[in-house]
């Protein structure tokens, strides 16, 4: 018997196990799946906790009910990867060998990496809405909340769903709106980008979004620390931003078990092969979604289009074939800009996001880089298909790993 | 476009990075960095050295990876190459436009 172990039971891990038990034989291979915790997130409701729309109860799901039958799930702390021997040491001291190791361990956010990041004002003043326990404490703070200076800061560039800062600033605006408060709120995107995003023709088009909304946007910022009694965040080249509401987006890290492994970058990333996504750690040892250093968002709609690639290169690795260099950078995203819109953006490691339809050329339903309603009902369904398709290994019609080139309005040839 | 540095011909791109970095040499390095006010020392050509290994093995360079290489921290780094500094060292070194990615 051999075995798979996957470590991660998030989007990518939960998705790998459905998709690694449909396609080994179940007499020659043993799969298990290793997380400490026991809830899954959808995560991508986070970014509508603090506005209501969502609670937590709708987005929070046990991990076991989508872990498939003929998959051994152990909840449990891992101490570290010994990448040598294949194998795994639990916190517990117990030793699990693997033949294929599957790192799903994806990212986090790290606040102790900005000075004054901490308590005492942490989730007082200065609120986070990538965790299930910041985004429902940012809910109760902006019930009450009577205006000022809303800060929405990113720290810096990689972060888990890059877009999601900037659709909080449209979906504020949107909530004050409908308050009937939006004129005591001034609201800053403050970004260590050259603007709202960092491929030109989207970049073009969300600023001037923030510009109708009256979303005032800061470039260029790296904050280097918070001074929580002021009220102030300074960046390295000594530039000050004011705030009485903060919502930042930590610097982003990989698991620290990499760094107890002694196997993951600065950033506590898996160095993975871009096309491949085999580690360059050992040739049995495969990384995916948020975990991997490879240069495309860190995103689930990556962590999808990458599955359907690493299971076929799992099984040429046991067949002893060559692996397929398949993976072409390929993310999706919907922006949501607020009013019951969202923009829908389609790219890869070569094409910026342009104008034209998905994911059927020339006809749609959704459109690309434009604001429509239709994009927005795209958005809220994704939570059905998300449970019940995503992370259960479902092929989702129409969209493909390989991003298509088909209805979109290219007007040169892609760069890089 | 097609432009002289130091006596060498090479290729830009619209934001001024050479676009191959096959045509990359100390010299032009040192003439790209007097453009950014930078003038370049050992300590800037040990961070150079870093964005290169980096650059061969296709890692996305951030300024907080820099800052965690070893060779300088965020603060020095900024010393360095005023003013934006992932941009300023790439560009001296020949390298692509950082992206930040996606």
């Amino acid at each position: 018997m051999k075995n798979v172990i996957i470590l991660g039971a998030g989007t990518s891990g939960t998705m790998m196990s459905n998709l690694l038990r449909k396609q080994l034989d179940s007499a020659d291979w043993n799969i298990t799946i290793v997380d400490q915790r026991t809830h899954h997130y959808y995560q991508p409701g986070f970014l509508f906790v603090p506005f209501g729309v969502y609670n937590a109860e709708e987005i929070t799901k046990p991990i076991e009910k989508f872990i498939p039958s003929g998959v051994q799930l152990i909840q449990g702390e891992i101490d570290r990867i010994d990448a040598e021997a294949d194998q795994i040491i639990m916190q517990n001291d117990t030793i699990i060998k693997y033949d294929i190791l599957v790192i799903a361990t994806g990212t986090d956010i790290a606040p102790q990496e900005v000075e004054g990041l901490e308590e005492p004002f942490w989730n007082t003043d200065i609120f986070d809405f990538y965790t299930i326990e910041g985004a429902s404490a940012l809910h109760e703070k902006l019930k009450n909340w009577e205006g000022g200076h809303l800060v929405v800061n990113i720290a810096e560039m990689p972060i888990k769903c890059p877009v999601a800062p900037l659709e909080f600033c449209f979906l504020a605006d949107a909530y004050f709106t409908n308050k009937g408060m939006r004129d005591k709120v001034e609201i800053y995107f403050v970004t260590p980008m050259s603007g709202a995003f960092t491929k030109p023709k989207a970049t073009e088009r969300l600023d001037y979004l923030l510009k109708e909304k009256d979303i005032k946007i800061v470039p260029d910022f790296n904050v280097m620390s918070v001074n929580g009694e002021d009220k102030t965040i300074l960046d390295y080249e000594g530039r000050e931003v004011e705030y009485d509401l903060l919502v930042i987006t930590p610097p982003n890290m990989g698991s620290d078990l990499m760094e107890r492994s002694g196997i993951g970058d600065e950033m506590n990333y898996i160095p993975t092969d871009k096309a491949t996504l085999q580690s360059k750690v050992k040739a049995n040892i495969f990384a995916i979604g948020d975990a991997t250093n490879i240069p495309t968002s860190k995103a689930g709609s990556v962590a999808h289009f990458e599955g359907e690639i690493l299971v076929e290169n799992i099984v040429r690795f046991i067949e002893g074939r060559e692996l397929k260099a398949g993976f072409d950078g390929h993310a999706n995203c919907f922006i949501e800009t607020g009013h019951g819109k969202a923009l829908c953006i389609d790219f890869n490691y070569t094409h910026e996001p342009v104008e034209g339809t998905f994911p059927l050329p020339g006809i749609g339903p959704l459109q690309l880089l434009k604001e429509s309603r239709m994009n927005h009902f795209g958005k809220m369904a994704f939570k059905w298909i998300y449970w019940n398709m995503l992370i259960t290994g479902k092929h989702i019609p129409f969209v493909g790993a390989e991003m298509s080139t088909a209805g979109k309005h290219f007007e040169e040839e892609p760069i890089n | 476009m097609e432009k002289e540095i130091a006596g060498f011909r090479v290729n830009l791109s619209k934001d001024g990075y050479l676009t191959d970095f096959s045509q990359w040499n100390k010299d032009i390095g040192h003439a790209i960095a007097a453009e950014e006010g930078v003038n370049l020392e050992q300590h800037h050509w040990k961070v150079i050295d870093y964005i290169h290994e980096q650059h061969k093995n296709e890692v996305p360079l951030t300024i907080r990876k820099v800052g965690k290489s070893g060779v300088v921290n965020i603060k020095e780094f900024y010393a360095l190459f005023p003013g934006g500094p992932l941009k300023k060292a790439s560009r001296i070194a020949g390298i692509p436009k950082p992206v930040s990615c996606i």
